[in-house]
């Protein structure tokens, strides 16, 4: 089978243990140098998928091609092509940073005499060159994160897997590392990032799934998928958690649908700040009031019903 | 740059062959770190039994009875020594690789995710504590020779012999380590129940027919007693009928074997569920 313009083409991919379904048939193909993410909670079924993506877990049923090849009887070959950057960074900590990209390498199969250069390339990407003999547990969380990816990048990956890539990191570490990220995308390699935040997901990718339960709900670019599934605008107002609940069910006919959460009333709408003016003139004065565009948030909580925050 | 949407040639990958070399290469890379430690106690573990047990145990079996097997004790006692080191060499480098590499540092999860298969790393920390295991028995070897434990002329022979009888053990620890989740308990499991009674009643410090009859069978299971029996055998020339010689060498190329295909097979499982 040639796939034409597909890195990834997978139907039907599901993953089942005993009775309990992680991932439950689903459809997705990735173009090549597309940034392509995977968005959902906790649970979702978005690590499961990307092992199998990464070929280091077999599917229970459907199809799945990678580069044209299938991961169950060519696993090596096109591991030898993919970058992978798991959830935890699993780092040698008897290694020095240099080393780790060096030692890896090699497991490739690499020339050392190619990767004494590559590695210096590779730090220098990774903005780790004065790191260069320190060792891991020296590092901070970004710098760990950012020798992953380097590491991963060693062998010259058609496709970079990044899992969950900035979770747990602080706000600058996490714009650093999306820099670097897109650089990467600059130079065409294809990423696939599974996340749970949505601002991430917005930043990073081109063209993403929403999962929930081990299904694909939505897919589309970010921008597209707000159109469809969410209005332009949302007025989010607080009335105290106990007041939240009682006070939606009088601001009925203002925008086009509301969703109450636990601290928070979110209403839809094109018109933000005449829906706020109109809620302020049936008597109800907000403790805090926010006028903002919609985000992928907005979608998956109408999609699922529930927030991504919440999981 | 390029953009490939299949693969034509993979360049500088290699094939399935050479991937256990590349572990292998790790594996002694990091065992070079602990030179020092692997080097003081390849020597020092025989100098101390051979001047504590060899020569102060020897002096009393020697002048009460005038040795065993017709031999000094401490030419008695050298191979089994020696045996003892080679087993607990390749126990040692891959019991603990294993447990580091699926529980510790969850190592062999990102070898996994490169081009290697689970079979290859399992190879390679075999092949790794192969090197250690020649090691470690070169390094006992000299020593029984400069106390006068074995002649000179064994080398090739016992040198062998430990390799084969520390492959043998590695592969075994190998096997049962891939299948260990928790680790609590399982180190003085191995130590406790199986490594201290295997070098108690192998026939290290005695000939295995002082014992009982009810306890001789944990020397016929034992490894060490088969590699022990062989090293007296080569070293110098316990008297052995050739089905048993047969039987010892069997054993040990069985357990080397054996051992290799059940954790292969095992760390790909591991690796891919």
């Amino acid at each position: 089978m040639w796939l034409g313009e597909r890195v990834i083409h997978a139907r039907a991919l599901t993953k089942t243990y005993g009775d309990f379904t992680a991932v439950a048939g689903i459809d997705f193909d990735v173009q090549p140098g597309e940034s392509f993410g995977i968005l959902g909670p906790n649970g979702a079924g978005k690590s499961t998928t990307m092992r199998m993506l990464g070929a280091t877990l077999q599917r229970s049923s459907g199809d799945l091609r990678i580069l044209d090849h299938d991961p169950v009887s060519d696993g090596p070959l096109i591991r030898a092509h993919l970058g992978v950057v798991p959830q935890e960074d699993n780092l040698d900590t008897e290694l020095t940073v240099a080393e780790n990209i060096y030692t890896y390498g090699r497991y490739f199969g690499l020339k050392r005499g190619y990767l004494r250069g590559r590695v210096d390339d590779l730090l220098a990407f990774a903005q780790l060159e004065d790191k260069r003999d320190a060792k891991v547990d020296d590092l901070s969380g970004g710098m760990k994160r950012r020798l992953t990816i380097a590491r991963g990048l060693v062998n010259e990956p058609t496709i970079l897997l990044l899992d969950e890539p900035t979770t747990g990191l602080d706000p600058q570490a996490r714009h650093v590392l999306w820099d670097r990220l897109f650089r990467l995308k600059e130079t065409g390699v294809t990423l696939v990032i599974t996340t749970h935040h949505m601002d991430e997901a917005e930043q990073l990718c081109d063209r993403l799934v929403v999962m929930d339960r081990a299904r694909i709900v939505a897919e589309g670019s970010p921008a597209d998928l707000i159109r469809r599934y969410s209005t332009r605008e949302v007025v989010e107002v607080r009335f105290g958690s106990d007041r939240n609940a009682e006070v939606a069910t009088q601001l009925e006919g203002i925008g086009e649908r509301r969703e109450v959460l636990a601290d928070r009333i979110l209403v839809y709408t094109d018109t933000g700040e005449a829906d706020l003016e109109h809620i302020v003139g049936r008597g109800f004065m907000p403790v805090t009031s926010l006028v903002r565009r919609s985000s992928l948030e907005d979608v998956f909580l109408h999609l699922t019903g529930r927030s991504l925050a919440d999981e | 740059m390029t953009i490939a949407t299949r693969i034509d040639a993979p360049v500088g990958i290699h094939g399935p062959r050479r991937g256990a070399w590349h572990v292998a290469e790790y594996r002694l890379r990091n065992m070079w770190k602990w030179r020092s430690a692997i080097i003081s106690f390849g020597i020092g573990h025989p100098v101390l039994y051979l001047a504590s047990i060899g020569l102060g145990v020897g002096l009393l079996v020697d002048t009460s009875s005038g040795g065993v097997d017709g031999v000094p004790y401490l030419v008695f006692l050298g191979p089994a020594l020696l045996a003892t080191a080679a087993l607990q060499g390749g126990g040692d480098e891959t019991m603990f690789p294993t447990l580091a590499g699926f529980l510790w540092n969850k190592l062999f999860y990102s070898m996994r995710a490169t081009s290697l298969t689970g079979a290859q790393i399992a190879d390679g920390v075999l092949l790794a504590a192969g090197f250690r295991v020649l090691f470690t028995t070169l390094t006992y070897w000299l020593v029984l020779a400069i106390f006068g434990a074995v002649s000179w002329s064994t080398a090739p022979s016992l040198v062998a012999l430990g390799l084969l009888a520390g492959l043998a053990w590695g592969a075994v620890m190998l096997a049962a380590t891939s299948f260990v989740k928790h680790e609590d308990g399982f180190l003085s499991l191995v130590g406790r129940l199986i490594v201290m009674p295997m070098f108690l009643f192998s026939g290290t410090f005695y000939p295995l027919d002082a014992l009982p009859l009810a306890i001789r069978w944990v020397g016929w299971i034992s490894p060490l007693w088969h590699a022990t029996e062989l090293g007296r055998w080569l070293s110098y020339g316990l008297a052995l009928p050739w089905w048993q010689l047969a039987i010892s060498v069997i054993y040990l190329l069985a357990l080397a074997v054996g051992g290799l295909l059940i954790g292969r097979r095992q760390f790909e499982r591991r690796l891919t569920s």
